[in-house]
């Protein structure tokens, strides 16, 4: 059961060979029979979760259920949950109890969903490993040894793992995509404004997004339609239609345009993930798409370019976190300076303390010009790069990362190769387009991600490409043997 | 440019974090500048006549009109608060 997709569960629910409260049991059990070795959860919300399921399960005998009534999934605990602890990593936020939903929090609950828990990431989201969790790093489920991916590594790992059908994710520079390819399983991140960023715990305001991650392309339209749309709490949420999701899954790939391009296939790209690309083409071409290469000249410059503007709007958002409203206060503080500075320096992590002091340096009298402008220059390149090559091609297809998972450990010294790690989905963010990562092989028992990005407002193709991708082979049902014991 | 422990301690002062007394002072000093020389890449970029942009899609934001949508929280806001009383959050004396 625990295998199944959304589709497959919401099948069983639709012809009552199952119910929510059974459904969301199995999967509650199976945290706690797992989630001690992987870290995904950092708070379980069990009996929300059955009192909502049998609410649910009443609301499906009578006909009033919604499109995704009775499914259990997880949401990241960046995302505010009303009377639930949403720490977003840190010990910050450790003792913050919401008072209110994130809009996607509410979207998912008057679609039907059952909220098991909230689910593991880097600290603030800053990280590529999950390891600058406050609640210490999340394990791959192919290989504890590994890195799970971040910053939504307990959300991958949960959904890899079969603790959850779906979790929800957030990507500032491949927080979704990055842990998706790292744990087989697919996620999206949408196009910058169509998913509501409020309740989303801000890191760069400029360049997060919400998403799904599911095992299958078509369990991430699923999540999506719930997701998606204009809300006015959210200036920066778009006003654009939002399709059926799941209609166009079918449509035909014969004379789809896809374009390689060569920049992502330099130095550092670990051969055997290249190798799993270069199939993905052939299966593609199988399904009539035309591929084509494709430059995207300055994507050497994304990963700098990040480096600036991400840490300079966190420096600013994090500003928030003064030890007075909300979140962690220092001790006995001296004066209100005092309070300030111990209540920040105590309760934020190393990680989240550099991009703070990077962000604060490039925004600073002096600075500004030189780094701050000039990257909004360069991200303008960046866009027109992307631009340029919709002109000719509907999709883009590359690796998600350069190698399968590193260890736990790795890179946790050297931060700069921890970022390097994101060379291939940041530009993505810059230009706020929509992307997928869906599974595409295995290095040594290691899963690797396949990379498809779309133009904006594209996500129907990119779901479409990928459902049909799915179709014909099967890296995305493939899970890791050790959680294959059945509980029910 | 490699930024100075002078430097490096105004922009902790400027964002309220201590990194004085702290036994990883050499080690934030050597990550910065790492980091530093890493995005100093983007300063050799030729972007003469391009515009900076704040948002990738150009879009400007929404403007709704101000009338008030969410109730009063008040209580439970102040119920997050470290310290509070009497409806106001508390912090230690700013003027003796």
């Amino acid at each position: 059961m625990h295998t199944k997709t959304i589709a497959q569960l919401l099948d069983l629910l639709n012809k009552r060979e199952c119910s929510s409260v059974e459904l969301t049991q199995i999967f509650l059990d199976r945290i706690k029979r797992y989630d001690k070795s992987l870290n995904c959860f950092i708070t379980l919300t069990e009996e929300m979760a059955l009192a909502a399921a049998a609410v649910e399960d009443q609301k499906r005998a009578k006909g009033q259920h919604q499109f995704l009534s009775g499914i259990p999934i997880a949401h990241k605990d960046i995302f505010c949950t009303q009377g639930v602890k949403t720490s977003c990593g840190s010990k910050m936020l450790d003792n913050f109890i919401s008072p209110y939903d994130a809009t996607v929090v509410k979207n998912f609950k008057e679609a039907g969903t059952i909220l098991l828990g909230k689910t593991n990431m880097d600290e603030f989201a800053m990280g590529s490993s999950n390891e600058t969790s406050y609640y210490g790093p999340v394990r791959n489920p192919w290989d504890l040894k590994a890195v799970a991916g971040g910053s939504s590594g307990g959300s991958a790992a949960a959904v890899a793992a079969s603790l959850s059908p779906g979790s929800t994710g957030t990507d500032t520079g491949g927080s979704i995509r990055q842990p998706a390819a790292l744990c087989n399983v697919t996620g999206l991140k949408p196009t910058y404004g169509r998913v509501s960023r409020y309740g989303m715990v801000a890191f760069a305001s400029s360049l997060d997004q919400g998403g799904p991650l599911a095992k299958t392309a078509e369990d991430c339209a699923l999540m999506l339609q719930a997701m998606a749309g204009v809300d006015l709490k959210d200036s920066t949420s778009l006003d654009k239609p939002v399709p059926n999701y799941c209609a166009t899954l079918n449509a035909s790939l014969e004379g789809v345009r896809i374009g390689i391009p060569k920049e992502f296939f330099q130095a550092g790209l670990h051969p055997e993930v290249e190798a799993s690309v270069q199939e993905a083409i052939k299966v593609l071409e199988k399904l009539g798409a035309k591929i084509k290469p494709i430059s995207l000249p300055n994507t050497g410059l994304a990963v700098p370019t990040y480096y600036v503007i991400a840490p300079a709007e966190a420096s600013s958002n994090l500003s928030r976190f003064d030890g007075v409203r909300f979140g962690y206060r220092c001790h006995e503080p001296k004066n209100l300076d005092d309070l300030y500075k111990r209540s920040r320096t105590e309760g934020f992590g190393a990680e989240v303390k550099r991009r703070i002091l990077i962000g604060t340096y490039v925004l600073s009298a002096g600075y500004f010009d030189a780094y701050y402008i000039q990257a909004q220059k360069v991200r303008k390149l960046i866009t027109n790069d992307f631009q340029e090559a919709f002109r000719e091609v509907d999709i883009i297809l590359g690796p998600t990362t350069p190698t399968p998972a590193f260890n736990l450990g790795e890179k946790s010294n050297d931060p700069v190769s921890m970022y390097l790690c994101d060379i291939y989905t940041i530009n993505v963010n810059l230009a706020g387009l929509p992307a997928l990562s869906m599974p595409g092989g295995f290095v040594n028992n290691r899963p690797t991600g396949l990379q498809l990005i779309g133009n904006y407002f594209e996500e129907a193709k990119l779901l479409n490409v990928a459902h049909q991708f799915q179709q014909i082979t099967d890296w995305h049902a493939k899970t890791p043997t050790i959680f294959e014991e059945s509980l029910s | 440019m490699p930024i100075s422990q002078e430097t490096i301690k105004y922009i902790a002062h400027l964002a309220r974090l201590n990194i004085e007394n702290t036994r990883d002072g050499d080690s934030i000093q050597a990550d910065l500048n790492r980091i530093v020389a890493m995005v100093d890449q983007i300063t050799a970029t030729n972007t003469k006549g391009v515009d900076p942009i704040a948002h990738s899609l150009e879009a400007a934001e929404r403007l709704r009109t101000d009338v008030v949508t969410e109730t009063d929280q008040r209580d439970s806001l102040l119920a997050l608060a470290p310290k509070a009383e009497a409806g106001l959050f508390l912090v230690p004396i700013v003027l003796e």
